[in-house]
């Protein structure tokens, strides 16, 4: 049986066990719902609970124990010529599982019957099978047919043992859920321990997200740096790979576009994001507020490859045309000030709506003071509201920041793809976040530091992105100013 | 002090008499630094907002145009000797004449047509024929392949012009251009003109710009966003079956039921972590997951909309506990006091009331998700696909692409006519987005509820 039908059996055995138990627990108190310590609802969910908990734990876990279990005996029966090291022994069981998937789909497809799928020589196995569609690379070993075929009777042993496994356990679930449905069974209470464990559950995928990217990023970081010298990643000047080998993958030129890329950004951004705040904050009327805050906020609606198009057709050949050109400074559309200027752009919107937000916080009564002493608004913002307000404003800075150096579509579609290390802003450089999306994109190979590399890419981006928001967070706790 | 000379002299000047009438030259100035300071907020202001028209005045001038399709309307006459050689109509039979035939049959009707309507040129009949589309013939074996009984009479066809005929009636192909470009010639524009005077060239709205799957870096003019929205639409559907309701459970344990200890500290401060994690890392967790560990098959719907539901759950998880923390205490109180369990106010009373702020924050979410690219970038959807994606659930695992994804893709190719796609495909994702924000504000408007 399919493990979709296993599952339809299941929902069916829940169902019943429902009703089942529902009714019993009913008829216990000779059918009057006061009288049992549960409304009837809660002891039909029991049932179907207890049917579908055990019944899709075991399935679960059959899945995932089946293709172990099986590949380590198969492979265990290989000659030991094809088992040599790890690398073989996978490229062996993946010819093995695709010659088993193979006869699967030919027979599927009626062009072998069972019997001839068992009496498949060698020597013909490739072209039958490229008869139906599958296409082998290779001519068929003998020892990889028979593990074939014997992948594929154990494959269908197991899978008939789990559908007698997953019934049974459903259907002991079932009997055990109607034989426990009394009226005195606190049913509510059984049911809402189930419901608060998914509850608990669901709120750990988030540390489970951030315990799989360290662990997807910390085993491929250590894998690369076992395959070159930290040492020259982190010290040395120059990004040349080179997927024949003998490359140099120093991260100081990539750390470098970025830091000025973020820079010229936040040139950009914190000015006219903070004059902004500062103009909705203290001088806007309602009126003009209520139309001028959501049409900046608009431009944090729009998605980055957008900005990634207007810094590729518009604002780099103009920056070239009016700016580089003319002074001499170079003839590239793209360059760390395209970049700079279009993520500066896209990171008003964060700075001006939490620094209102931190404006907005400071209280009136300190305003009123510095008014009633006779200063214009500009001198009071000036001294009194900006400093009250400065560590939250330098807190909204770092996560700009902290978004300017993770951000990728614009660097990858306007800061070109040249690893520099030069003080001319209007030159092609290179990020972080570009270099890992060349280099894991199109056909990679996960075992050499080309690829690999970009796992440490990855990881130094997270890792400075994590302080710098940590450290966000640190200096607004630290240097909030307690009102009231 | 004993330096009595140096105090003496330190006296001040006799100030003169502040007048309420006439502002002092100190006041002046202070005035002065008001108004520039004011003019500063103003002109941030005003430049924020002027970048944004910028960018969106130039996406529509320059995207707008990818809507409408030059096409040659020429009479066809569909021969039964080259179509069907061995004269029995059979599908496989008929499936063995390739585009090349087609395109023989097309340029000959186009040939004829041009003859029959007395337009002079002194064209190759090569370069007349190459105002037709690449995508043209395959077009037409579609159709007659769909219907052989069009074999042998001669039908009305409409087909694509090529790319830069598209583009000389759209104006970006100029005489001038056409001097410099290789694959056109300013005799063949000439031409063109020729047959928009005599009514076969028109100009069209193009529905298969949204209907069309991707086409290659050769026809620009078959190039269509139907996988793109397909795929987009997939992974859309996908997120919201997996994020919302794993959001939602997490918000009310964190903010109903979870006592005040370490682990619930520490679930804490990862959400707002995760939700400053750059997007591109959650690309490498994908490829490193789902495809590399899990073996789950590369471009497809499944793995971005996994990818985009863990992106997206720390911004559902905040907006839904705001909407949830909304919901006044004495509503849980009223619940309690008449014998509900903690589990059943939350659930029958909690829940229903928060509802709205739950469903609004959830729609902003999928917004920022369907813009999202750099991680789809990783897990290879920006693969050229042509095929659409088989019906769900089994379409999931097809490769498949989008929207955002394909305006990187047509922006990194080098025909100038792909830079009119992406900006027609911006055009349509913004147009989802600003439905899916309408949506929100409406729902915002309709249900929110003052306590």
């Amino acid at each position: 049986m399919s493990v979709l039908m296993t599952l339809a059996a299941v929902a069916v055995l829940a169902l019943a066990s429902f009703v089942l138990s529902r009714q019993r627990a009913l008829a216990s108190a000779g059918g009057n719902p006061r009288l049992m310590h549960s409304l009837p609802g809660y002891y039909g969910w029991n049932g179907a609970i207890s049917v579908l908990a055990p019944a899709l734990a075991a399935l679960l876990v059959w899945l995932l124990a089946q293709p172990m279990v099986i590949e380590a005996r198969i492979s265990a029966a290989l000659p030991v010529g094809m088992v040599a090291d790890p690398a073989a022994r996978e490229l062996a069981m993946a010819d093995i599982r695709r010659v088993a998937d193979g006869l699967d789909t030919a027979v599927a497809a009626g062009a072998l019957s069972l019997d001839q799928a068992a009496a498949l020589t060698a020597a013909d196995a490739r072209a039958t099978l490229g008869e139906v569609g599958v296409a082998l690379g290779a001519e068929v070993s003998d020892a990889t047919l028979s593990a074939a075929r014997d992948y594929r009777a154990t494959s269908a042993w197991g899978a008939a043992l789990r559908t007698i496994l997953v019934l049974a356990v459903a259907v002991a679930g079932l009997i055990w859920a109607v034989s426990r449905s009394h009226k005195d069974f606190r049913a509510r209470n059984s049911v809402e321990r189930v419901v608060l464990g998914l509850l608990i559950a669901a709120s750990s995928i988030a540390v489970l997200t951030t315990v799989g990217i360290i662990w997807s990023m910390v085993s491929e970081t250590f894998d690369f740096f076992s395959k070159y010298p930290a040492k020259d990643f982190f010290f040395s000047l120059t990004w040349s790979p080179n997927f024949r080998g003998g490359s140099e993958l120093g991260i100081l030129p990539l750390i470098w576009g970025t830091l000025y890329i973020t820079v010229i950004s936040m040139l950009v951004a914190v000015p006219i994001g903070l004059f902004a705040a500062i103009y909705l904050a203290e001088y806007a009327s309602r009126r003009t507020r209520a139309w001028v805050k959501p049409l900046i906020e608009i431009i944090a609606g729009i998605p980055t490859v957008v900005f990634g198009i207007f810094a590729l057709v518009t604002v780099g050949p103009a920056l070239r045309d009016w700016f580089a050109e003319p002074l001499g400074l170079g003839n590239s559309g793209s360059s760390v000030m395209t970049a700079g200027i279009v993520i500066g752009i896209l990171n008003i919107p964060f700075i001006s709506s939490l620094s209102d937000d931190i404006i907005n916080a400071v209280p009136q009564s300190l305003r009123d003071g510095s008014y009633g002493l006779g200063a214009t608004r500009s001198e009071t913002v000036k001294q009194v509201i900006l400093p009250a307000a400065l560590p939250g404003i330098v807190g909204a800075i770092l996560m700009a920041a902290s978004r300017a150096i993770g951000e990728t579509m614009i660097v990858v579609m306007g800061a070109g793809a040249a690893a520099k290390l030069s003080l001319n802003p209007f030159e092609a450089m290179t990020t972080m976040t570009v270099k890992i999306v060349g280099q894991l994109t199109g056909d990679t190979d996960f075992a050499s530091p080309e690829t690999l590399v970009a796992f440490a890419l990855g990881m130094t981006l997270f890792v400075i992105t994590l302080c710098l928001n940590i450290f966000a967070l640190w200096i607004v706790r630290k240097y909030r100013e307690q009102y009231e | 002090m004993t330096d009595l000379s140096a105090a003496a002299p330190a006296l001040p000047a006799p100030r003169q008499k502040p007048s309420l009438l006439a502002p002092s030259a100190r006041m002046r100035r202070r005035n002065a630094a008001e108004a520039r300071f004011r003019l500063y907020g103003l002109a941030a202001i005003a430049l924020a907002l002027a970048t944004l028209a910028i960018m969106l005045f130039t996406i529509l001038r320059d995207g707008v145009s990818s809507f409408t399709q030059a096409s040659l309307s020429f009479p066809v006459e569909l021969s039964a000797e080259t179509l069907d050689p061995k004269g029995n109509r059979n599908p496989a039979e008929l499936s063995k004449v390739t585009t090349i035939g087609y395109g023989k049959v097309l340029t000959a009707a186009l040939l004829a047509e041009v003859e029959r309507r007395g337009i002079a040129t002194d064209l190759s009949d090569k370069d007349i024929s190459a105002l037709i589309s690449k995508d043209a013939p395959g077009t037409l074996r579609a159709q007659v392949l769909a219907d052989p009984t069009l074999i042998g009479t001669t039908i009305d066809a409409t087909v694509f012009a090529a790319g830069r005929i598209d583009g000389f009636l759209k104006g970006r192909v100029t005489l001038e251009s056409a001097e410099r470009d290789s694959n056109i010639s300013p005799e063949q524009l000439r031409l063109a003109q020729q047959l928009v005077d005599a009514g076969m060239l028109t100009s069209a709205f193009n529905w298969s710009f949204l209907t069309n799957p991707d086409a290659s870096d050769q026809r620009p003019e078959a190039a269509g966003l139907g996988v793109a929205i397909l795929g987009s639409l997939y992974m859309m559907v996908l997120v919201l079956i997996l994020c919302v309701p794993v959001g939602i459970a997490a918000s009310i344990y964190l903010e109903e039921f979870a006592p005040k200890n370490r682990w619930t500290d520490a679930i804490e401060v990862n959400i707002s972590n995760l939700a400053a994690v750059p997007s591109i890392v959650f690309g490498i967790l994908g490829l490193a997951i789902f495809i590399n560990f899990a073996g789950l098959p590369q471009s497809s719907s499944v793995v971005g909309a996994l990818v985009l539901s863990l992106m997206t759950l720390p911004t559902i998880i905040i907006a839904t506990r705001a909407a949830i923390r909304a919901v006044p205490p004495s509503i849980r109180d009223a619940a309690l006091g008449v014998g509900a369990s903690k589990m059943q106010t939350v659930f029958h009373h909690v829940l229903p009331l928060a509802m709205p702020g739950i469903l609004t924050g959830t729609i902003l979410g999928l917004a920022s998700a369907l813009g999202e690219t750099a991680p789809l970038l990783l897990i290879g959807m920006v693969a050229f696909v042509d095929n659409y994606p088989s019906l769900p659930p089994e379409g999931i695992l097809d490769p498949a692409t989008a929207l955002p994804v394909q305006v990187y893709s047509w922006a990194s190719r080098s025909d100038p006519a792909f830079i009119e796609r992406s900006n027609g495909a911006i055009i349509v994702l913004l147009v989802f987005l600003v439905v899916m924000n309408v949506a929100a504000i409406l729902l915002r408007r309709r249900f929110e509820r003052r306590w």
